[in-house]
């Protein structure tokens, strides 16, 4: 469990930190828009900023959802299945469909970055020639993190199979809905205070 | 086999493959990366471990991840959800619904109208779909309880209002609808104004009229010493009129062009963090948990984008689009057949599976056909739209209803929250047949905004 722990500790970390890029997206892109309408001057690198934030920040965060379990499933059936059943499903799926794609992005991203490295690539939206290798050499990162993330799922898997109950994940925020379904009134009357 | 059996061999697989369910995202990538390998597959020894890797589909695979990473379309999406989350957390329903309430109190069933119209704006401006019917659950749901509303009515109203939030723009779906279908999302929002008005117009004529012809399902709750009318103006001042000239701006800077979508959403999410500001509820605890939520919330999207596109890719590749195409051709169909047709099946879709999903994975299997059948794109947008209403709604998958059930727990039975539902179906689809007929519901606005559409 501490092995699984580190893990998600890893993931949650990376994630939460790749998460403030929101915040500067926001901020870069409401002063690039101040600029260009009160001050008349608009800046070369506004654009380049919100898309690498951007990519950035949903790549990055890729293993974070898987570790807090945030990625859709169609569970219709699935969620109808016995712990157990739905563990060794899982399991296997997590060879058939997890690795293979995302061993696939680390191994080719890592080829496209080096390449990228070695052109000391930039950009083409504007003069300003932003550097992007940086930002390609995050897709087999992104990758890297996904693969041992998925190996503690793994490992969640087999527990689960061994002892019938899906073990705890890391406590994190959670979506108001959420708070609820867990029967946890008194957060949500934190967020909503004053109720008549 | 051919190639084009191929294709539709891959999608029938998935649909029930995805039905295990395993991340979709994960399901797409792996079938585009498996029937990509056999697709793209040149034959040649293997000899070396690196020799396995030696096909395109990987190189098309990183390829698709990097397009959505710099895709200045999505931009928007995390910054739209970032401005819902800091919304949906800045304490503002509870004001806006009393406010509300106490303005139309004389009307009959004010509560509901109350409550719709608090689920209107508050969606739009958060269109955070959960987190609305769940906090109108805890607000609107015990008041309406208490004055002894029949308990499926109040239910109807909450889960049909919270679900408007993903109609009425600015809204994320039309910005993934736009990804998708490489539609403009300037037009797409002007297009689903009317439409999105329309449909709130039409719940709350319905309320108001079911009230009217049976006054017992909603009496009107005395109210006490009510307020004296210049603190009800105050209020609604402080709490509704924040909100929607927050959204008037946003999407006035948008249809107007002064500003992209994502420009807009960043306005938006720092004008939503003002507010919080002011209505002195920004603390760091909630900054943080609107960060982390929004990070999640984008993962989830963009990396469901990353699979679709490897998927659709492989799928175009290998001719299934066009197999599609002819085999639909072939079938003689009117547009009009084929119109009807491709909704029912949308609707249907809605029954197991959410409007993200029904999106990016089988709505593109349409868009070719839209060519075929001389069909609008953006007409065929709205009633997308406005079906997907309907994806929240219908069970078994019915969020909406869930949400309002994980709330009231035992006061309430699913059963009855499913009753007081189906009014809103009913109109839901009444209004696509009215758009149907009238398409210049949906079309005169971005026509006049920007000029005839000329695919």
């Amino acid at each position: 469990m501490r092995f699984v722990h580190a893990i998600e500790g890893l993931s949650l970390w990376t994630g939460r930190a790749f998460g403030w890029c929101i915040l500067i997206l926001t901020l870069s892109v409401s002063y690039e828009v101040f600029v260009r309408y009160v001050l008349n001057a608009p800046t070369v690198w506004a654009f380049d900023m919100m898309i690498q934030m951007y990519g950035a920040l949903f790549l990055m965060c890729g293993a974070y959802a898987l570790a807090q379990d945030t990625h859709v499933r169609a569970d219709v059936v699935y969620r109808l299945f016995p712990v157990r059943v739905q563990a060794s499903l899982d399991f296997v799926l997590y060879f058939l469909f997890f690795f293979p794609g995302i061993i696939a992005l680390v191994w080719y991203g890592y080829e496209i970055a080096s390449d990228s490295w070695r052109y000391k690539e930039v950009s083409f939206n504007s003069p300003a020639s932003i550097q992007i290798y940086f930002f390609k050499s995050l897709i087999p990162l992104a990758g890297g993190l996904l693969v041992i993330q998925g190996i503690a799922e793994l490992v969640r898997c087999v527990m689960a199979v061994r002892t019938g109950v899906w073990p705890e994940r890391l406590a994190d925020v959670k979506e108001t809905e959420d708070l609820l379904s867990e029967a946890d009134i008194e957060a949500i009357r934190a967020v909503v205070p004053g109720q008549k | 086999m051919t190639d084009p059996q191929v294709a539709l061999m891959m999608l029938g697989l998935f649909i029930v493959l995805v039905l295990l369910g395993f991340p979709i995202a994960f399901t797409l990538l792996a079938m585009g990366v498996a029937f990509g390998y056999y697709a793209y597959y040149q034959g040649g020894s293997i000899d070396s471990f690196g020799d396995i890797f030696n096909n395109n589909i990987f190189y098309l695979l990183n390829q698709n991840t990097y397009s959505v990473m710099e895709n200045p379309t999505l931009v928007a999406i995390p910054l739209f959800l970032f401005m819902g989350y800091v919304v949906e957390r800045a304490n503002i329903i509870d004001k806006l619904f009393f406010s509300l309430y106490m303005a139309a109190r004389n009307l009959p069933g004010s509560l509901a109208i109350a409550a719709l119209l608090t689920c209107a704006v508050f969606s739009t401006a958060s269109g955070i779909v959960g987190a609305v019917v769940t906090l109108m659950g805890l607000l609107a749901y015990p008041a309406m309880a208490n004055a002894n509303y029949n308990k499926s009515f109040a239910s109807g109203v909450i889960c049909a209002g919270g679900t408007l939030g993903i109609l009425i723009p600015p809204s994320i779906m039309l910005i993934v609808y736009a990804a998708i279908a490489d539609l403009s999302p300037l037009r797409l929002y002007a297009a689903a104004l009317f439409p999105g008005i329309l449909l709130a117009g039409l719940y709350i004529v319905y309320v108001i009229f079911r009230v009217w012809l049976t006054p017992s399902l909603a009496p009107k709750p005395t109210v006490e010493n009510p307020p004296p009318p210049r603190e009800i103006y105050k209020d609604l001042l402080v709490s509704f009129v924040p909100l929607t000239v927050l959204i008037a701006l946003v999407l006035g800077s948008i249809l107007g062009g002064l500003a992209t979508p994502a420009e807009a959403a960043a306005m938006g999410a720092l004008g939503g963090m003002v507010l919080a500001v002011l209505y002195r509820s920004m603390t760091w605890t909630k900054l943080k948990e609107s960060v982390f939520l929004t990070a999640k919330a984008t993962a989830m999207v963009c990396w469901l984008f990353v699979g679709s596109w490897t998927f659709a890719s492989v799928f175009s590749y290998l001719g299934g689009h066009d197999i599609i195409a002819d085999w639909v051709g072939g079938m003689d169909l009117e547009p009009w057949e084929f119109l009807v047709l491709a909704q029912i099946i949308i609707f249907l879709l809605g029954w197991p599976l959410e409007w993200s999903e029904i999106l990016i994975i089988f709505v593109p299997i349409f868009l070719p056909l839209l060519e075929v059948f001389g069909v609008n794109p953006y007409f065929f947008a709205m009633l997308v739209a406005l079906n997907l209403q309907t994806s929240f709604l219908t069970p078994p998958m019915a969020m909406s209803a869930y949400y309002l059930k994980g709330v009231l727990k035992k006061q309430i039975e699913l059963m009855e929250i499913f009753r007081g539902i189906m009014p809103y179906l009913g109109i839901v689809i009444f209004t696509m047949v009215l758009m149907y007929q009238f398409p210049g519901i949906a079309l005169w606005f971005p026509d006049f905004l920007f000029g005839e559409y000329i695919p």
